[in-house]
């Protein structure tokens, strides 16, 4: 079995329950909705076909100008096929995410980082504690409108004799310049180049 | 009934002790609490307690152009930098589309099983170390000392050598030093031989990690093992064979599988590696060609000193490269190699900006820490850095 087989394969015995699916850069991705994720994961594990038994990662992103907000990426691996396969799943932060540990063990820890790092909730997830940050940190860093310089520092106190939490101090702000050339991102530039293109 | 009940009384009050083992323990391999429950000495529940290395490096990377996002991934797993360079380097030439030259992918070649045999000597021989000998630790560090010789021939630095680019190597490697490896390709088998001496038929090492930590291949699977933990329970999967990336696919080597699924299984997995590593080492150095080390696209390689001083096209790209950066066009992408440890992968999305949108990596370190719990139910407590020895865990990419 090859990706287009598996495209085929997935769009026949899947077809309302997934938006599309696309093969880019080898890779084919499915968009999937929330309500639908656990019941598409669930055939591509128990599927004689799939037989997609190992969960690589999941993976999410924050887009907070679009219409989702989140996104979360699960990669999985089939063994048997030698196969990759991407599942997305778009969705606004009030949603919860049916937890995967049932079907995979290792979700757990993952979904946990997911939790930490972007605050998404996840559904009968066993034990969704913090699992990268600080003992009572606060806050989602990997969340596009969380500074990359964090709020809190810490540093040992010789007066406390203890390790204490402070509001960030930077003597200088950190350093963002915007190196976006005013050439190369004017438009006409990029459309005489694609010309180009459909000509050649 | 009468039994039965005193049965059910002395259920109740069977009471567990709670351990905490580190932060700061030698045995721990870096910053790891585990919170043990103890019933007597016999494990009942690990609760891992991971983050004390954590730095931020996806965010960091988010902020970074592509070529100053490189140097981060020697931080992850610092036992064996290259290969996580390598990682990040493959997402970003899929996403360019470009191919790296020949010799290029030879010299990746050589540093990825250097880069193996650095970490799995490092492994044996603290996991030995773990269990009560100390000689390998000192016979095995000796030989890690002169591989990281070569790093530093090449690169400059012994650990964090940043000597991957998007688009091939930084430059090519001094003189001699493709010489001075295959000598040590044909000292080191040796090596091999006197470390297995000490280990290999040990009664006390076999005491201590034959049966301990069974993993069987479903639940292997299941827990999302990858690299050593997968291999030494049955499953024939590298990535480089089943998917081969650069040369790979030219190069004859086997990949050792394991039987039972138990530490002394995964040891004798990883010595093998390093005997095979040796061998792909030796078979690059004879086909390596001479060319170029890196693509000669201009807007991805920066120019040569030569060419920025008689140019001024080049030494535009120079400016533009070292503070825009190269722009990565849209798309999200998926790459894995095998790294000593597992399946190392980048999950990278592009914006077609000169800077990561997201990058995510997975570290397999981080899925076989996780299966603490299940590898230790019911083991005594001195089985607990037996287990953590054999799973290769370094703290780096556990934590990011």
């Amino acid at each position: 079995m090859n990706l287009t087989d598996l495209n085929k394969l997935i769009n026949s015995e899947l077809t309302t329950k997934i938006k599309n699916t696309n093969i880019e850069n080898d890779e084919l991705s499915i968009d999937v909705k929330v309500e639908n994720l656990y019941q598409v994961i669930l055939f591509l594990k128990t599927d004689k076909k799939c037989k997609f038994k190992q969960l690589i990662d999941i993976a999410a992103a924050d887009y907070p100008d679009e219409e989702y907000r989140f996104e979360i990426c699960y990669l999985f691996l089939s063994h048997e096929n030698n196969l990759r396969i991407k599942i997305i799943v778009n969705f606004n932060p009030d949603e919860k995410i049916p937890s995967i540990t049932k079907l995979y063990p290792s979700a757990n820890w993952m979904e946990r980082e997911v939790f930490d790092m972007y605050g998404i909730k996840f559904k009968n997830h066993p034990d969704l504690r913090r699992i990268l940050t600080d003992y009572g940190f606060d806050g989602h860093p990997l969340r596009k409108d969380f500074p990359l310089t964090g709020f809190n520092e810490v540093r040992y106190s010789e007066k406390d004799k203890k390790v204490i939490y402070e509001k960030v101090k930077l003597e200088q702000d950190y350093r963002k310049f915007d190196f976006d050339s005013p050439w190369e991102g004017t438009k006409y530039i990029d459309e005489i180049k694609n010309k180009g293109k459909q000509d050649g | 009934m009468k039994l039965k009940t005193k049965e059910n009384k002395m259920a109740k009050e069977k009471k567990t002790m709670n351990l905490n083992f580190g932060p700061q323990h030698p045995a721990a391999h870096g910053v790891l609490r585990l919170i043990l429950e103890l019933d007597g000495e016999l494990v009942e529940k690990v609760d891992p307690h991971i983050g004390l290395l954590h730095r931020g490096t996806e965010k960091l990377i988010e902020h970074k152009t592509y070529a100053q996002a490189l140097p981060y991934f020697d931080r992850l797993d610092y036992v064996a930098p290259m290969n996580q360079e390598h990682a990040f380097a493959l997402a970003t030439e899929k996403l360019l589309d470009i191919q790296i030259p020949i010799r290029a992918q030879y010299l990746r070649v050589i540093f990825c099983e250097i880069g193996r045999i650095l970490s799995h000597l490092l492994n044996i021989t603290t996991q030995a170390l773990d269990v009560g000998a100390l000689t390998p630790s000192l016979w095995g560090f000796e030989e890690r000392e002169t591989l990281m010789t070569f790093y530093e021939r090449a690169s400059g630095s012994r650990l964090h050598a940043n000597y991957f680019r998007t688009g091939g190597v930084h430059q090519d490697v001094p003189n001699n030093l493709l010489v001075d490896i295959g000598k040590f390709c044909e000292t080191f088998p040796k090596i091999i031989d006197d470390l297995e001496n000490l280990l290999t038929d040990n009664r006390i090492f076999k005491q201590r990690n034959v049966q301990i930590g069974i993993v069987t291949k479903e639940e292997a699977l299941a827990h999302s093992f990858s690299g050593v933990m997968l291999r030494g329970s049955g499953v024939a999967w590298d990535l480089r064979k089943s998917q081969p990336y650069e040369c790979y696919k030219d190069l004859d080597f086997k990949v050792p599988v394991g039987k039972n699924g138990d530490c002394y299984d995964r040891y004798l997995c990883r010595v093998e590696e390093m005997r095979e590593s040796v061998k792909i080492i030796k078979q690059c150095l004879k086909k390596i060609p001479t060319g170029p080390i890196k693509t000669i696209d201009g807007k991805i390689s920066p120019p040569t000193r030569d060419q920025l001083k008689e140019s001024m096209e080049a030494l535009i790209h120079h400016f533009k490269l070292f503070t825009e950066g190269y722009r990565v066009p849209e798309g999200k992408v998926y790459t894995a190699v095998e790294a000593p440890k597992g399946e190392f992968g980048v999950y990278l999305i592009s914006d077609g900006s000169s800077k990561p949108y997201r990058c995510k990596i997975r570290a397999p370190g981080f899925s076989h820490l996780q299966a603490m719990d299940y590898l230790l139910k019911g083991h005594m407590l001195a089985d607990v850095p037996a287990v953590l020895g054999s799973l290769d865990i370094v703290f780096g990419e556990v934590d990011r």
